[in-house]
């Protein structure tokens, strides 16, 4: 597979756009979420108010976050546990390669961690010749077809059953080659199967954080799979990964935020695990780890602290905008070549890798408001990405053409008179070369327009000119 | 112009006519209709002279500065009046919502433009909401389905409205979307900077128009109009497309994108009712 990047966002989304088992997946997955989360928000009367109760919250604690942050870590540190602060995700993975070789770790398993995807982590430990085994099912699949996720909650979206299916028969070997392995169940035994020794072989568990609790110094993962918990509480060694935007005050305040991340993302009330995790094992304990190290990822995101940005630290990474977003739907995760697709990805991208590197991102939107309308942390999405266009623009990064067709049309607006005056006559040709179906094939510069659509014929004169016209005939009428 | 002192709003305000860049350029119709309408429900209408763009083309591209200045020339042109009124809840929402933003901060203007914007509606929310119009005399034998344009949605809060009025259309039968809140594509120059991305939204919403069974569909944004009707029209669709406007006042106009049938000028259009 090529690697994927967001420079070639247009090349990438073509390509989606054709890839007939890829739209089948995403027909599949849009209705699917949209009703779910739609249901679970009309059962709860206080949906809305606890949206509002959500966003509180988080703005209070990004208003005291060295606070909070600083207090987690005491508690982890209290409670025998290390936390680990990396400046990018070279640093990141150098830590959590440490960590592995003084446990002398030969096989890790991993539970769902978008963190551990912008470390790119797989591939660094498998080059150092430690094997990452995904423990998640999605992940799992994934993993097997040497993809990156395409979904923040369901990385392996858009795989439909059937290439499952063919993954599994590559890569389970000794297993009869005829099984059956049409069903979902079917799939789902025989990757449990499969997993069921790398979890008791494994040295260390990774597992990322859904939160990080500063009353306690917990961190806590909701999973649906349970594979978290065998993750985290089987190996010697439990790293975390995490970044600054987890953290909340108390558990309290985790539970208010989980009511929300589960309904929003796939209409659950609640998902199906929540796990706690408070340091190492202790005396007494009848499980848990002898390690516990969690490590606090920036890779950018204390530059956009303080900015108009910072709104973008609420995101509980629920994933509702992506199941929302029309873009999205219409070509998946993988074409927008970041770590984070979606709308969330618009935003978050360009911080994490520059405008320069992500810029068509934030511009591959309609602007519709779906996604900022779905979010259970409100954050102003569309209001953002026109942000990174502002930057964008302000530091000469868009196309030149761009840049001066926008001129052109600025300095003409700005003078209605004359800008009226050229209207005339473009409208005047446009009409009469309309004139017979209504509307125009092809138009020389409307290329993006007429590729896909006809561009319907201007009825012939400008409302102004008509408006003047008919004003100034009711007045020769009165006269 | 300013409001004439002595009429009071309530009775018989003076309403500036926002036109829209393509409603100007495209379909001037519309804006006749919402001149048609407003005058309906009691309204003075101005149409400044000094208006050609919202600004929001600029905005939406990062273009801060072009679109402030273009703003400050729309509150200029539309400060002194009852209300300004746009027959599009997108160059309405830029006036009503962005604009503010816009200029958050600035001590002259911030204000001015909150101001307008207290005062800025779209077309058919302003006849229902501020104006308490329940129904139309005008006809038109169709089944229609009703777009939601995104702005008119979201940010202008536009949605039981047009069906309230349209309702009230003789011989017209209102059928919905199965997804109604999905945008059909257009986003101004999203549409031909992405054209493949654009083309799948559309497409979806044409097939969704489809399945409805509607003959025609109705929108009160030209820019989604002209994206839906253009993509019909491409597909050889013969679903006709018109301006929610254009429908409620009875203008005569052909369907966006088709040719006038010989003949059948008004015969199969819009018209005033019986």
């Amino acid at each position: 597979m090529t690697e994927l990047s967001p420079a070639r966002f247009n090349e990438q989304a073509a390509a989606a756009l054709k890839d007939a088992p890829l739209q089948r997946a995403l027909g599949n997955m849009r209705v699917g979420f949209i009703e779910k989360r739609r249901k679970a928000a009309e059962k709860l009367p206080e949906f809305e108010a606890l949206r509002d109760a959500g966003v509180a919250i988080k703005t209070h604690t990004l208003a005291h976050l060295d606070l909070y942050l600083e207090a987690w870590e005491q508690k982890v540190v209290d409670g025998g546990g290390r936390v680990h602060w990396a400046r990018d995700a070279e640093e990141g993975r150098r830590i959590v390669l440490d960590i592995c070789r003084a446990a002398s770790a030969r096989t890790v398993t991993k539970g769902k961690s978008m963190i551990g995807e912008e470390m790119h982590l797989n591939p660094f430990l498998e080059a150092h010749g430690i094997e990452p085994v995904e423990t998640d099912l999605g992940e799992y699949i994934i993993q097997l077809r040497r993809e990156t996720p395409s979904h923040i909650i369901a990385p392996a979206i858009h795989v439909n059953k059937e290439q499952v299916a063919d993954a599994f028969r590559e890569h389970h070997t000794g297993l009869p080659p005829d099984r059956a392995l049409d069903e979902g169940p079917d799939l789902l035994a025989e990757a449990r199967t499969q997993l069921r020794d790398r979890f008791i072989a494994a040295d260390v568990g990774i597992t990322g954080a859904n939160f990080l609790v500063a009353e306690t110094g917990s961190s806590i993962i909701v999973t649906n799979e349970g594979n978290g918990d065998l993750t985290q509480t089987l190996p010697r060694v439990h790293i975390v990964l995490a970044s600054l935007e987890k953290i909340v005050p108390t558990l309290e305040d985790a539970t208010t935020l989980m009511r929300l991340l589960a309904r929003s993302a796939t209409g659950q009330e609640m998902s199906v695990y929540t796990t706690v995790s408070t340091g190492p094992r202790r005396e007494g304990d009848p499980d848990g780890p002898a390690e516990y190290h969690v490590i606090l990822l920036d890779n950018g995101r204390s530059d956009l602290y303080g900015t108009e940005f910072q709104e973008v630290f609420r995101c509980i990474r629920c994933g509702a905008c992506l199941n929302h977003c029309p873009v999205y739907g219409a070509i998946g995760g993988h074409a927008y070549g970041t770590v984070y697709p979606g709308p969330i990805g618009k935003v978050l991208s360009p911080a994490l890798m520059g405008i320069d590197a992500a810029g068509k991102l934030p511009n591959a939107s309609s602007f519709c408001g779906r996604c900022e309308e779905v979010c259970p942390m409100r954050i102003p999405l569309p209001k953002l990405m026109r942000h990174w266009r502002e930057e964008e623009f302000g530091r000469k990064l868009s196309p030149a053409a761009v840049r001066r067709g926008l001129g052109l049309w600025a300095w003409a607006v700005r003078r209605p008179a004359l800008y009226r005056f050229g209207a005339r006559f473009a409208i005047a040709g446009m009409a009469f070369l309309g004139r017979r179906r209504g509307h125009l094939k092809a138009l020389p510069l409307a290329g993006g327009w007429t590729a896909h659509r006809n561009l319907p014929a201007p009825q012939g004169g400008t409302f102004h000119d008509l408006w003047r016209r008919r004003k100034s005939n009711r007045r020769r009428d009165r006269r | 112009m300013p409001a004439s002192p002595t009429a009071s709003p309530a009775e018989s305000p003076t309403v500036a006519l926002f036109v829209t860049c393509l409603v100007d350029l495209f379909r001037p119709s519309v804006g006749f209709a919402a001149v048609k309408l407003l005058e309906q429900a009691g309204c003075t209408v101005e149409v400044p002279s000094a208006q050609a763009c919202c600004g929001q083309p600029g905005y939406n591209s990062g273009d801060r500065e072009s679109a402030q200045a273009i703003a400050k020339g729309v509150i200029a042109a539309f400060e002194g009046y009852d209300y300004v009124v746009a027959p599009s809840g997108s160059c309405g929402g830029m006036i009503a919502k962005h604009y503010p933003e816009l200029f958050a901060g600035e001590p002259v203007w911030q204000p001015r433009a909150e101001a307008l914007a207290a005062k800025t509606h779209e077309l058919v929310s302003f006849l229902v909401d501020i104006r308490g119009m329940t129904a139309v005399g005008s006809r038109l034998e169709a089944v229609c389905a009703y777009h939601d344009s995104c702005s008119s949605l979201r940010e202008m809060k536009v949605q039981a409205q047009p069906r309230l009025l349209l309702q009230s259309v003789d011989g017209l039968a209102l059928r919905e979307l199965e997804a109604p809140e999905v945008c059909c594509g257009f986003g101004g120059a999203f549409c031909v900077k992405y054209p493949d991305i654009s083309n799948a939204m559309v497409a979806d919403k044409t097939a969704d128009i489809a399945q409805t069974g509607a003959d025609t569909v109705l929108a009160g944004d030209l820019g989604c109009l002209m994206n839906i009707a253009g993509k019909l029209s491409r597909e050889g669709s013969k679903i006709r497309a018109w301006h929610v406007a254009e429908v409620l006042a009875g203008v005569e106009a052909p369907p966006i994108a088709q040719a006038e049938a010989p003949g059948s000028r008004g015969g199969g259009g819009p018209g005033d009712g019986p």
